[in-house]
């Protein structure tokens, strides 16, 4: 017997297993993002002083980061729903522009962390400082992680669209769920360690 | 249908290294988690040995533990502190949860839901080998300068925090384990939705699957805030962070150099989120296997089938919303002890159910007193024992008398250790059959059974009066300097001789395991016990792929003793209309 529902979506559950399996997954994940979020709440109300976010990070850097994650995430659905279209060209485009706004935002990043270490700022400063080299750093090796995937999915990976074309969009379609969860957490970040 | 997928013949040691079958990668978890188990038991050992003749040399083996472990073969307080952490550690996270949740549930669940495998083989064999580096480094950190973790297996903070690098290795080892159960996790709920075979509906699975599938929804959910809190306490520990250090901490007269602020309460409830509900992880695979085991020996449908798996279900949901039950006299306040241990005494009501409908299933039964049923039938009032205890340590004020002391170690002993481990048992003497073709040994299994249902209760029923005497718990004299403990020294003796006579006990199994893995009596049936599940419609040892073609299932799991069947039992993908009887 051979493995079903891997490609086909299961009547009862509407789901192909991969598409069950990362929600399953990102169900994980919402726990343990969970968890930091409630230590930061729990770091914060029980600090002495808190500095506001803006006296510490810089915001605008911080904007632009938010953009970049957010069009790359507009990207990677164009690149799912080229697939859909048999527009193959177009889909090798928007997912070029997924992996690029993905490193765009590590380098971006990459200043940030450098500029805090030059001003003095170490994650043992203060649990503010701690609580942000934490959660940023932790979204930062799911971003690698992202362009890790993404980038095999552009190169080697995509060979599978010439023999298995249904199976290939399947796996955009996952590691695009995957990424918009990366996605979604930097949206918390962001209003929580940089503006409140 | 049946093509031939990747490794269908592989030689041996590919088999065992690199197959993606779920059976292989079950029978490995198996290996490996008794393996642990065996391990564990043997630092308990140790420890206990250290608790009844405190400050005595270790016979045989002290000379050889090293100076700074047992200096002329006394044991230090340093070295039963690591035995005490890891015990419990490899115990917990490498010995029951590999062999009672991954073993068997690799095993049995696809082939009890009539799939060909898990939903993702290879996930599966990534599960294996995080588990496998997991416990390399838990068994390596022993041999760190400062030896392993010493922090207790809840490794509270600040403790942990400023402990020797053996607590690094722990975190290490503690983030692979993490990340293995969650992947096998992902698998099995993903399994069970997605690959059960046409007519296996939601109210047909077997319980043992129901358990499972419920155990793995606690894994996923609740281990992930561990992972969380195992990166904070790196974080303090490698970069100096103070998550969990607070201001004015002074250690050996000293102030750190950390910038404070921290929460010691937050790593509690970051472990205790994780951990209750790993409580239940060890405890609903037993109860899926005895469920299985009873129905079988009693030739008759389990009673209230349906409101175990509503009770089960219940059980799961509730477990996640009971943690800080173990944090009472931590200073929390009243008003957030007050809600849990109202959800804490709600949460007994569901284990009571699942434990009264196998009791009840017993009522009028003419019972086949195989070997796994005897260990199956142990389990119940084991268990019962162990839910019972744990009432008074629910309750707020009860457990401020009775908090860290032997009472508390005999509780959860007696559900996880006359309870859990006697399931697995159980599951080993039941499923051998199926996995080997042979049957175990029925006077060894006598020989195992008995010995160590005595001893098991002389082992741990000493330790309530302990407890209840007010001796606490992690005491490496095991209480000697205390005047309150002078009388009850004795039963640390009790306990100790019947820990040795349940070790001897062992012997019995593991002889029966290698006997009967090659000189046992042959089977004759894929289905020997005359079980329903469709495990037992798969050729015997399943082949790759499980079955010859696709099972339909027809019926419930347990029709046992259907009116006007032609036999007692009527397994799930006999059609219905081949009865008699029926329509």
């Amino acid at each position: 017997m051979e493995i079903p529902y891997t490609i086909q979506p299961r009547q009862d559950t509407g789901l192909f297993n991969a598409k069950l399996g990362i929600w399953l997954f990102l169900a994980s994940e919402v726990m343990l993002f969970g968890a930091l979020f409630s230590t930061y709440i729990i770091m914060r109300v029980g600090a002495a002083s808190w500095p506001q976010g803006s006296s510490v990070l810089n915001v605008p850097i911080g904007t632009f980061n938010t953009l970049v994650l957010i069009s790359s995430s507009v990207s990677m659905v164009m690149a799912w729903a080229s697939l859909k279209e048999n527009k193959w060209k177009m889909h090798k485009v928007y997912l070029g522009i997924t992996i690029l706004c993905a490193l765009a935002f590590l380098v971006v990043k990459t200043f940030e962390y450098s500029a805090k270490f030059s001003h003095g700022l170490f994650p043992k400063t203060s649990t503010y400082m701690a609580i942000y080299f934490t959660l940023t750093g932790l979204h930062a090796i799911h971003v690698i992680g992202g362009i890790v995937v993404l980038s095999y999915l552009f190169g080697p990976g995509a060979r599978m669209w010439k023999t298995r074309p249904e199976q290939f969009t399947n796996r955009i379609e996952v590691v695009g769920l995957y990424w918009h969860f990366v996605d979604l957490v930097w949206i918390f970040l962001f209003p929580v360690l940089y503006l409140l | 249908m049946s093509q031939s997928r990747d490794h269908h013949d592989l030689p041996f040691w590919k088999k065992y290294l690199i197959s993606t079958d779920h059976k292989i990668i079950g029978i490995q978890y198996g290996l490996g988690g008794l393996f642990f188990m065996l391990f564990g038991f043997l630092l308990m050992l140790l420890m206990r040995w250290q608790l009844a003749y405190p400050g005595e040399v270790i016979p045989w083996i002290g000379k050889f533990m090293g100076e700074n472990r047992a200096p002329g073969g006394i044991m230090l307080p340093e070295f039963y502190n690591e035995l005490g952490a890891m015990h419990g550690t490899i115990m917990v996270f490498l010995g029951v949860v590999p062999s009672a949740f991954a073993a068997f549930g690799n095993y049995i669940v696809p082939l009890q839901i009539g799939a060909p495998d898990m939903a993702f083989p290879r996930l599966n064999l990534a599960s294996l080998w995080l588990f496998f580096a997991g416990g390399v480094i838990m068994l390596a950190s022993f041999f760190l300068p400062g030896g392993a973790a010493s922090s207790g297996w809840t490794s509270y903070a600040p403790l942990s925090n400023i402990a020797s690098s053996g607590q690094t290795w722990w975190l290490i080892g503690m983030a692979c384990l993490i990340q293995s159960s969650l992947l096998g996790s992902i698998n099995f709920i993903a399994t069970v939705f997605q690959l059960r075979a046409p007519g296996m509906t939601w109210m047909r699975l077997p319980f043992f699957v129901w358990a499972q599938l419920i155990t793995a929804f606690l894994l996923l959910l609740a281990f992930p805030p561990l992972l969380g809190a195992a990166v904070l306490q790196l974080m303090d520990r490698v970069l100096h962070t103070s998550f969990f250090m607070p201001s004015g901490l002074i250690i050996g007269g000293q102030a750190p150099e950390i910038s404070g602020g921290g929460s010691v309460l937050l790593w509690q409830h970051l472990f205790w989120f994780l951990a209750h509900p790993e409580v239940y992880v060890l405890i609903l695979p037993a109860m899926g296997i005895v469920a299985e085991i009873i129905a079988n020996n009693i030739r008759k449908p389990l009673w209230g089938y349906k409101s175990m798996v509503y009770a089960v279900i219940f059980l799961g949901f509730m477990s996640l919303i009971v943690w800080a039950h173990h944090m009472y006299i931590t200073g929390m306040g009243t008003a957030i002890s007050a809600f849990f241990q109202a959800t804490t005494m709600i949460i007994s009501i569901p284990s009571v159910i699942i434990l009264a409908c196998l009791f009840l299933s017993l009522w009028g039964a003419s019972i086949r007193f195989t070997v796994p049923m005897l260990f199956a039938l142990a389990f119940l009032p084991m268990f019962g024992i162990g839910g019972l205890t744990g009432l008074p340590l629910g309750l707020a004020s009860a457990d401020i008398h009775l908090h860290d002391t032997y009472y508390v170690i005999a509780h959860f002993h007696y559900i996880v250790a006359p309870g859990t481990i006697f399931a697995i048992f159980a599951g080993v003497y039941y499923w051998f059959p199926k996995v080997t073709g042979r049957q175990m040994n029925t006077v060894l299994g006598h020989l195992h059974f008995w010995p160590s249902l005595i001893a098991m209760n002389a082992v741990f029923m000493p330790m309530f009066i302990q407890g209840l005497a007010g001796i606490s718990r992690r005491l490496y004299d095991g209480g000697a300097q205390y005047a309150h403990a002078q009388d009850y020294l004795k039963l640390n003796v009790v306990s100790t001789h019947a820990a040795f006579l349940l070790g001897a006990a062992q012997i019995f199994f593991m002889i029966n395991i290698l006997w009967s893995l090659f000189k046992g009596k042959k089977v004759t049936s894929d289905n020997p016990w005359q079980a329903t599940t469709l495990e037992w419609a798969a050729p015997t040892p399943p082949p790759h792929g499980n079955f010859e073609k696709e099972p339909v299932v027809y019926r419930g799991p347990y029709e046992y003793s259907v009116p006007g069947a032609s036999k007692d039992f009527s397994p799930q993908n006999e059609p219905a209309c081949r009865q008699a009887g029926k329509e």
